[in-house]
């Protein structure tokens, strides 16, 4: 278990590093600077800034800079908000799309085990086509359609018909009260409810098929039992490790789901923040994003580690 | 005086599937008394297992369907139980070991819980008193160091002890009745001979009767009292294990002990050429008639009748009858029971 | 027990009758015709291959043979719902929706194929060659795809096309070099896997080199998971194009493709919903078709299924 922990702890790191660089050398591959399209800059001033910046330096040593600071945690300062650090900025904004994708992931991950529970054990009938399809809808429909739809049929037409009772019961954008999240969360969530269901179901049926459920069954267990503690116990360990691709793909869905829903959250600094070529901020945003992910990689590895005994006690 | 304590009659099992309805259990009917250990003999596929589970309850019932006949346990019909009422059955009047142990084992629960699961479900032990019977438990089957043991997982145990975990599962709660579906076929040769002994030795001390389902006949030798021969769905020969071994009447009983190898003997290995017939659409007369080298124009069109050799010795075949020619039992020439 | 007569001649032995007993009762087919079988027994995925051919004409068709352009800008005809004249209505700028629809069909599609054809293609040959050397080429090499992977690739996606500028040849790489990842770690699995196949050394041994017993067994097995994936990889690329221009960074207008109308329907939700609605159902309809195919085509392909 140790050496599991730590090879994975290693790659984590190394992960990292081969992140920041590519980033770096790939925003440096941009033409022109960061300064191009904005106003007339005379050519002295532009001088100064650019030496301020270190943006004269060679290219070598602008990363090795860059890498120093980032090791510190420090990501610079962003260009277009000039004087707030790009630290400030992600601080404030992390929080919102923290909560924003844990909600998801909850709401997502505990819907999706459930449906695909259920589904599994009642193969055949109503409720397992009705996972089905719904799953496949999940993964054909894109997250934003999704996000539209909710914020037309229930913000704007169930608000307008809650409007006559004196309020509206879904807002449809921006932030601020619980009531705000519902659209949002629901938005993110739903692909993610049709995978995870989806997973969940085939990993069910799998184990359902083994021979220890038949076993437990034979000892004269009753159904729950068996269900419970045998059946789920098992197939829920290769969702563990789908997890991790939930957590990525809702970070990515958040980066729309933030725009439709005028959330100020990270995505939406990070879409603004290509818009404006502000790429102090793009590259810090990518390399916070890469990291969140990876670390998040690296606990649900240590996760599963400790849940399957099997990788527990070698 | 023999007291009887499981009778199967006239069971009939079968099951759903696209390709039309298998019939897997056919008219099977046999009993076990008290402490005996019968052994029910035949090749894959030929409903031995599907018997086994049928008794149990444990057949999912779509796809599977028991068409005729019941199973009386201690003079009560069990067949006509609800699923809920088995599970007081299963485990503490009747357990089953089952062929691979790896697989038969939860891998994500201690050894020791999974003991402790039928005592607290059967017995209302608490979590204390079970732990320590599943202690004992493990030490009976012959499992060193048995409270370590039991805090581990069934990863962490050989092949011969997980089976060993197995038994102590299965007669943790004592229950009358032990089935054993092909408990040595995923084992080693050596370890095989331990669980067959560990097994009697078991039995002596808890009075089990056992059901003991194989394909081969070798392992059968020393263990078994009585012996049924099984074909496709249907039983063909049965009797103690001298009257089969001594005296058998069927041609699959003959084929069956001549393809058991000897070490003792130099002889060349006869298998039994052919395949078990399709069960979805099985023939009308003798399930054997196409393999079997004394074949004759009614084993094709009509079911043996049943023929009594002896006390409890019967069996099923066209050769007994007084019309039928004289056939010489091969084995007395060639010398092998 | 019944009492028939019984003749003496049924008593004759007449001995055994293996042929008949070993008659196979069914035909046995080979993997090819047995998956079709099972393709064309499952109705949903025929009815998602319908669908996707349908769609594929009219994107291709509906642009070339309709009396409207996809760009014609009719100021006398701005914002109006479907009618006879312009089924799906039009947009802000007088445009037909209908066949820009299906012209944005058109590009998305050629997005898609395009850049599905060269992820497959790069996948296949890495995959190949990771799996061909395997030792440490192999770990190094499947190691670069699980670092890069890390990152989604959606966010390179985005990187990559801020970097690289504009144009649909930008988009098609762009995508195509994110997305091969898949692919190539399957095609390494297939390639272990079958050098460890028992024949593979048994053909060896015998000095033979026989293509069609590879033909048989070699391509059977392998190429399964690599058509799913393939399958699956064109709807992926589909979202991936939608979710660029929905971001505005895919498709720019004057030319259409399903994300960038979705993105600009969706501007005009509250007023003119029709806008957003037919190009997002077509796209749906098109993706969740390929997916329903993928699914059909996995359980036809997957030999333990066989009958």
């Amino acid at each position: 278990m140790l050496k599991y922990t730590l090879k994975r702890f290693g790659i984590m790191l190394l992960t990292i590093w081969i992140i920041i660089t590519f980033t770096f050398f790939l925003m440096h591959l941009m033409p022109g600077d960061p300064f191009t399209d904005q106003k007339k800059i005379p050519p002295e001033i532009l001088e100064n800034m650019m030496d301020k910046y270190g943006l004269n330096d060679p290219l070598l040593v602008q990363y090795g800079t860059y890498l120093g600071k980032v090791v510190r945690f420090d990501l610079g300062d962003s260009f277009k908000y000039r004087g707030r650090s790009v630290n400030t900025i992600l601080k404030d904004s992390f929080g919102v799309s923290g909560s924003l994708g844990l909600y998801s992931i909850i709401f997502g991950g505990l819907l999706g085990v459930a449906f695909g529970i259920i589904a599994a054990l009642n193969r055949g009938k109503f409720f397992d086509f009705f996972v089905i399809i719904l799953a496949v809808l999940g993964v054909s429909v894109p997250n934003f359609v999704f996000a539209t739809l909710f914020q037309y049929f229930l913000g704007f037409k169930l608000g307008a018909l809650t409007a006559e009772w004196g309020f509206r019961i879904f807002p449809i954008a921006r932030w601020g009260t619980p009531m705000h999240y519902v659209l949002p969360v629901l938005a993110l969530g739903a692909s993610y409810i049709a995978y995870i269901a989806r997973m969940m179901r085939t990993s069910m049926l799998d184990v359902i098929n083994q021979d220890y459920i038949r076993t437990a069954k034979a000892k004269g267990l009753s159904q729950r039992t068996v269900v419970w503690k045998h059946a789920i116990r098992n197939a829920i360990l290769p969702i563990v490790t789908i997890l991790g691709v939930a957590i990525a793909g809702i970070v990515v869905g958040s980066l729309v789901i933030e725009n439709i829903f005028a959330i100020p959250g990270m995505g939406k600094y990070f879409v603004q923040s290509i818009m404006e070529n502000d790429y102090m901020m793009i590259m810090g945003t990518t390399i916070f994003y890469a990291v969140i992910l990876v670390i998040m990689m690296f606990l649900i590895d240590v996760l599963y580690g400790v849940v399957d005994p099997r990788i527990r006690l070698d | 005086m023999a007291e009887r304590l499981l009778t199967v009659e006239n069971l009939q099992v079968c099951f759903e599937t696209y390709a039309g309805e298998v019939q897997a259990v056919r008219d099977v009917s046999f009993y076990l008394d008290k402490g005996e250990t019968l052994a029910i003999v035949g090749e894959s596929g030929c409903g031995k297992s599907v018997t086994a589970q049928t008794i149990m309850q444990l057949i999912p019932m779509p796809p599977g369907k028991i068409k005729g006949g019941k199973v009386e346990l201690d003079n009560v019909e069990i067949s006509a139980l609800t699923d809920k009422e088995m599970e007081s059955v299963r485990g503490e009047q009747i357990s089953m070991i089952f062929q691979d142990p790896m697989t038969s084992l939860n891998p994500t629960m201690k050894v020791g819980k999974q003991i402790m699961e039928v005592l607290q479900k059967h017995q209302d032990m608490d979590k204390k008193e079970a732990k320590e019977k599943a202690v004992e438990m493990l030490r009976l089957v012959g499992i060193p160091k048995p409270d370590k043991r039991a805090d581990q997982y069934p990863h962490q145990y050989s092949g011969g002890m997980r089976q060993r975990a197995m038994i102590a599962i299965a007669l943790a709660c004592n229950p009358k009745l032990l089935i054993a579906d092909e408990p040595t076929t995923a084992l080693d040769v050596t370890i095989q001979a331990q669980i067959m002994e560990l097994m009697q030795d078991l039995q002596q001390k808890l009075h089990t009767s056992i059901i003991l389902i194989t394909h081969d006949l070798g392992v059968v030798a020393d263990v078994a009292d009585r012996i049924a021969v099984m074909y496709a769905g249907k039983i063909l020969e049965s009797g103690s294990l001298e009257d089969i071994f001594k005296n058998p009447q069927h041609p699959y009983t003959w084929g069956l002990i001549q393809s058991v190898p000897r070490l003792d003997k130099k002889k060349r290995l006869i298998p039994i050429e052919g395949t078990p017939p399709d069960l979805i659409a099985p023939p009308v007369g003798c399930p054997f008639a196409a393999r079997c080298q004394y074949c004759m124009q009614i084993c094709k069109d009509r079911f043996p009748e049943k023929t009594v050799v002896e006390g409890n010795h019967y069996v099923h075949c066209w050769l007994q009858h007084e019309m039928a020619p004289k056939v010489d039992n091969p084995l007395e020439k060639g010398g092998n029971a | 027990m019944s009492d028939m007569t019984f003749k003496q001649d049924d008593f004759k032995v007449v001995g055994k009758d293996l042929e008949g007993s070993e008659r196979i009762v069914r035909k046995s087919l080979t993997y090819w015709q047995d998956a079709w079988m099972r393709l064309k027994a499952n109705r949903m995925a025929l009815v998602g291959l319908i669908i996707i051919i349908i769609i594929t004409l009219m994107c291709f068709l509906v642009p070339l043979l309709s009396e409207q352009t996809f760009n014609f800008q009719d100021y006398d005809a701005i914002n109006e719902g479907p009618s006879a004249a312009h089924l799906f209505g039009t947009d802000e700028l007088g445009r037909d929706l209908w066949v820009r629809s299906w012209k944005g069909g058109q590009i998305s599609l050629l997005i898609a194929i395009a850049s599905t054809i060269i992820n497959v293609t790069i996948g296949v040959i890495y995959g190949g060659i990771s799996g061909h050397f395997g030792g440490k080429v192999d770990i190094v090499m499947m190691r670069f795809i699980e670092i890069i992977y890390s990152v989604p690739q959606l966010i390179w996606l985005i990187l990559l096309r801020y970097v690289l500028g504009n144009g649909l040849g930008v988009i098609i790489f762009v995508i195509s070099i994110t997305g091969w990842g898949g692919m190539a770690r399957i095609v390494r699995g297939q390639v272990l896997q079958l050098k460890q196949m028992d024949f593979v050394t048994a053909a060896r041994t015998l000095g033979a080199s026989t293509p069609r017993i590879m033909w048989r067994h070699l391509i059977p097995n392998t190429m399964g998971p690599i058509i799913v994936n393939l399958t699956f990889q064109v709807p992926g690329a589909v979202f991936a194009e939608a979710f660029l221009s929905y971001l505005g960074l895919g498709v720019q207008p004057p030319l259409a493709s399903w994300g960038l109308l979705v993105n600009q329907g969706t501007k005009m939700l509250l007023v003119h919903p029709y806008q957003l609605f037919f190009p997002a159902f077509l796209m749906c309809v098109f993706m969740l078709a390929f997916n329903i195919v993928g699914d059909g085509l996995r359980d036809a392909l997957d030999p333990r299924l066989r009958n």
